[in-house]
């Protein structure tokens, strides 16, 4: 192969093949460790478009009418795309390629054993439609007619009729960026899948596996299972948009309703597939910094197995108001009311783990922990949704946002955050600053709350979330909750600002902070037993597995570890 | 070069053709979600009968005996590359390629006939169903007739002949939703 | 790189035997219709396309002898979508809307009421 690359310029790489250039080795590369890096830095450069249209859109709602700095006026229309775009971005440009794909990139071959995932062109193929996604979602707020605003859940005759949603050319192309998108994820999935099941180390057996792999793959087939409905149905609605059919028009035999199901039928567990790679991280964390043996593995094995299957029977429950059949809304309140038991089963299962551990409150422990506390607001709250009856009356209130922010937000940022500031040293074999990221912690996590228990609140005392301009609607306005809606707002500002820390000490503690040895929070699990960071083809010797991952405080020996590659 | 995870295969599965399970699992409910919703649309509007009328039987049935006979093609294919007779199973496969080749022939030949009647995409959705379904049915025919020439091209060098039968079993599923897709297209009327 | 045994070593359908098989299974379903008795143009139709494909997914695919959680990933996903179809036809199959009443509420309400005046 002819290294038809631009030269490398950058000399100053942590290791060594200095035969590929920078081009080859960065852009172009294989390895999985670098594919990673291209999807957590793509996911979050997608994260500051993410924050930026939200503060464009909360400021709207909370000074309406007045110019933004740095955005200036929001008019009707940006409005809309700007609440679409947070939510398409956030849910598949940030949580999807974060979570699965970088931590499931960097993860898995590093933690079963082996040099790199099975089909490694296939994952940078992989990565390479990834970003196409990403380019042509950005394209659509440079087109004709601006970015769609049909919210993300696209719901026709919104989405696919140009004179509703005045987006001519958005609306096809953001349902292109997404099915690009998809196609990326199924690839990868499939890569994850079989790696997992046939290149784990010798030795490493099923129950042998560390959690977060786990999760990662469940995720990645729960992914593969829902979105093909979807697919079908994206393509049914771009032809909708494109060629002149009638899929979602009732007037010509189709049906709207349709559109809807088949959403929601991967949607609903698209929430699984973000929220699985997440409690594994938090599995992790909390096992490494409580020194002790996570609670019943196989409890929490099978409760994902469980959670799986169920969560492809609750999928319905975001359509109570849409005029569904009452019976079927009947089952799906019973199944999404179950749906809550295998979760706070395993949230249950991370606190014992903490129980008489001896707990260190390093930055990536106050992490998990937060996660705990704050995802189960997020999921108690979820309870009184799931109950049609009251779903009739929260419906389409702040009450929901708040609700599936106290759970994405856990999931996409502060189990982020866990898993980034633990696996930093691993990644760049330099530790984070732990005063920095204390700081960001805290900024981060109280500004959250102050964001959306206003919310809670307004949104319980029925303020509608898809408003524009409150003084449009008089009866709508309700003055004295303006308070709330301004306090949310300037505690997202404050979030937001406070995101810099964690710029600044990511990219500062990448070069410069203090060199990390292999192992430097005494963990056990196979990504631990290679250099720090991992050269390319990750071991010097591929390990040998002798025991399972989470051999913490085992009585006589002398150290409070045991990790799995060690003989004895 | 492969990297040692490649060769591993701690299920017993060559990893290639695990790989291929996936893909077709995911597969599955691409064709299923559409064809569900197609038999639910067609369960609720008795009256597009009217327009199934219009449907060529026998070209249907002869391009479903295309594909069976390829896929018989493939899976010989598969056997020669077994014995590790790769010239023959690279012939098999152009067999197997010719197969998909006349499929999309005869399935030209029957849409501009249907198109030049006046049975359009957007004539009604009966019909945007048949051409929805049959043409991403024909775009991994069209896959597939691709992927088929490179692997028998390596075939007929003795090079990586455990392909042969990855790309046949992806032929046989193709084949498999033909055989769906032949009653609930062209003989429910 | 090491290769084991595949499927097709261990055991041989005779494949032409299995051709010959399906293209009359596909002479069936063509003339099925010509009967015009709904029930035999189901069965000949959507059995008969049932039969061939598992033929062909026993026998050319080798399903029989691959291991066993292929064939349950591959039905699991089919109940998927029958899961699917269930799911949603009830809704789409009447897509001019349902107009439901809860009559049984409406009855329990009226029934109610003077009970509730009693008190």
């Amino acid at each position: 192969m002819s290294a038809s690359a631009p030269a490398g310029t950058d000399s100053s790489a942590p290791h060594g093949h200095p035969e590929e250039g920078f081009f080859r080795k960065y852009l172009w590369s294989t390895d999985h460790k670098i594919i990673a890096m291209q999807y957590l830095l793509t996911g979050m450069a997608m994260a500051l478009i993410g924050g930026f249209t939200v503060y464009a859109f909360r400021m709207q709602v909370a000074f309406p009418g007045e110019s933004v700095p740095g955005f200036g006026q929001v008019t009707p229309g940006a409005y809309n795309a700007l609440v679409t775009s947070h939510g398409t971005v956030m849910i598949f440009w940030v949580a999807m390629p974060v979570l699965i794909a970088a931590f499931g990139n960097y993860l898995i071959p590093l933690m079963i054993g082996c040099d790199d995932m099975v089909f490694p062109r296939l994952n940078r193929l992989s990565y390479q439609i990834f970003l196409l996604s990403a380019v042509v979602f950005i394209a659509t707020f440079f087109v004709d007619g601006g970015a769609f605003g049909g919210a993300w859940t696209a719901y026709p005759p919104l989405s696919t009729k140009p004179e509703y949603s005045l987006t001519p050319l958005g609306a096809p192309l953001w349902l292109i960026a997404v099915a690009l998108e998809f196609v990326a994820f199924l690839i990868g999935g499939i890569n994850f899948v079989t790696t997992v099941m046939n290149s784990r180390a010798p030795g490493m057996k099923m129950f042998d596996v560390p959690i977060v792999v786990w999760m990662i793959i469940a995720a990645s087939i729960l992914f593969m299972a829902s979105i093909g409905p979807l697919i079908a149905g994206a393509m049914m609605m771009l032809m909708d948009q494109l060629a002149g059919t009638h899929f979602y028009d009732p007037t010509q035999g189709g049906d709207p309703v349709l559109w809807q199901h088949l959403f929601w039928f991967f949607g609903h567990p698209e929430v699984y597939v973000v929220l699985f790679p997440a409690l594994g991280i938090v599995a992790e964390v909390i096992t490494v910094f409580a020194r002790k043996k996570l609670f019943a593995y196989k409890t929490v094995l099978y409760t994902a197995i469980g959670t799986c299957v169920l969560s492809f029977f609750v999928w319905a429950h975001h359509q109570f108001v849409a005029g569904i059949d009452p019976r079927m809304a009947n089952v799906f309140s019973v199944t999404t009311l179950l749906i809550s038991v295998p979760i706070a089963e395993m949230l249950f299962v991370f606190i014992a783990t903490l129980y008489g551990g001896s707990i260190r409150l390093a930055t990536p422990m106050l992490w998990a922990l937060a996660f705990l506390v704050e995802f189960l607001l997020g999921g108690v709250t979820g309870i009184f949704l799931g109950a049609s009856a009251a779903d009739i009356y929260f419906h389409d209130t702040y009450f929901v946002v708040a609700h599936f922010h106290y759970t994405f937000f856990p999931i996409a940022f502060i189990a982020v955050f866990a898993g980034l500031t633990y696996w930093f040293p691993k990644m760049f074999g330099r530790m984070m600053n732990e005063t920095l990221g204390k700081i960001h912690f805290w900024g981060t996590v109280i500004p959250f709350n102050f964001i959306f228990i206003p919310l809670f609140i307004t949104g319980a005392s029925g303020d509608h979330r898809r408003i524009y301009n409150y003084n449009h609607f008089p009866d709508l306005a309700r003055p004295e909750l303006q308070d709330l809606r301004v306090l949310a707002t300037v505690a997202l500002v404050v979030l937001l600002a406070f995101q810099l820390v964690f710029l600044v000490n990511f990219f500062w503690s990448m070069r410069k902070g203090r060199k990390a040895e292999a192992n430097p929070w005494k963990a056990n699990t196979l990504e631990w037993a290679a250099a720090s960071p991992p050269p390319h083809g990750n071991f010097a010797e591929l390990p040998t597995v002798y025991r399972g991952p989470y051999e913490y405080s085992v009585p006589d020996r002398p150290d409070d570890y045991w990790p799995q590659h060690m003989p004895g | 070069m492969k990297p040692i995870a490649t060769t591993r295969s701690a299920t017993g599965i060559p990893t290639g053709r695990l790989a291929v399970w996936w893909v077709m699992a995911s597969e599955i409910v691409i064709f299923g979600g559409l064809l569900a919703a197609y038999v639910m649309h067609r369960l609720g509007h008795p009256e597009w009968s009217n327009q199934a009328i219009h449907t060529n039987t026998w070209l249907g049935a002869l391009n479903t005996l295309v594909l069976l006979t390829s896929s018989l093609f493939a899976v010989l294919a598969h056997q020669a590359a077994e014995h590790g007779e790769g010239r023959k199973a690279a012939r098999l496969l152009l067999a197997t390629a010719g197969g998909a080749l006349v499929f999309l022939v005869v399935k030209s030949f029957e849409w501009s006939h249907e198109i030049a009647a006046g049975y359009t995409l957007t004539s009604n959705t009966f019909w945007s169903f048949y051409y929805t379904a049959a043409g991403l049915h024909a775009v991994h025919v069209i896959a597939g007739l691709v992927i088929m020439l490179v692997v028998a091209a390596d075939a007929a060098k003795n090079r990586e002949l455990q392909r042969v039968e990855l790309i046949g079993l992806y032929w046989h599923f193709v084949d498999i939703v033909w055989i769906f897709l032949f009653p609930l297209l062209y003989i429910a009327k | 790189m090491t290769r084991e045994p595949t499927v097709a070593e261990q055991s041989h359908p005779n494949y032409v035997k299995v051709w010959g098989v399906l293209v009359a299974l596909l002479a069936v379903s063509v003339v099925g219709p010509m009967f015009e008795i709904k029930l035999v143009t189901l069965v000949t139709a959507f059995g008969v396309a049932i039969l061939k494909a598992y033929l062909v997914a026993r026998n050319f695919m080798h399903l029989h002898i691959e291991r066993r959680y292929v064939t349950y990933l591959l039905v699991g996903m089919v109940a998927l979508m029958l899961l699917l179809f269930a799911g949603v036809a009830p809704d789409v199959m009447k897509h001019e809307g349902h107009q439901w009443k809860n009559e049984a509420a409406q009855k329990v309400v009226r029934d109610a009421a003077p009970a509730a005046k009693v008190h």
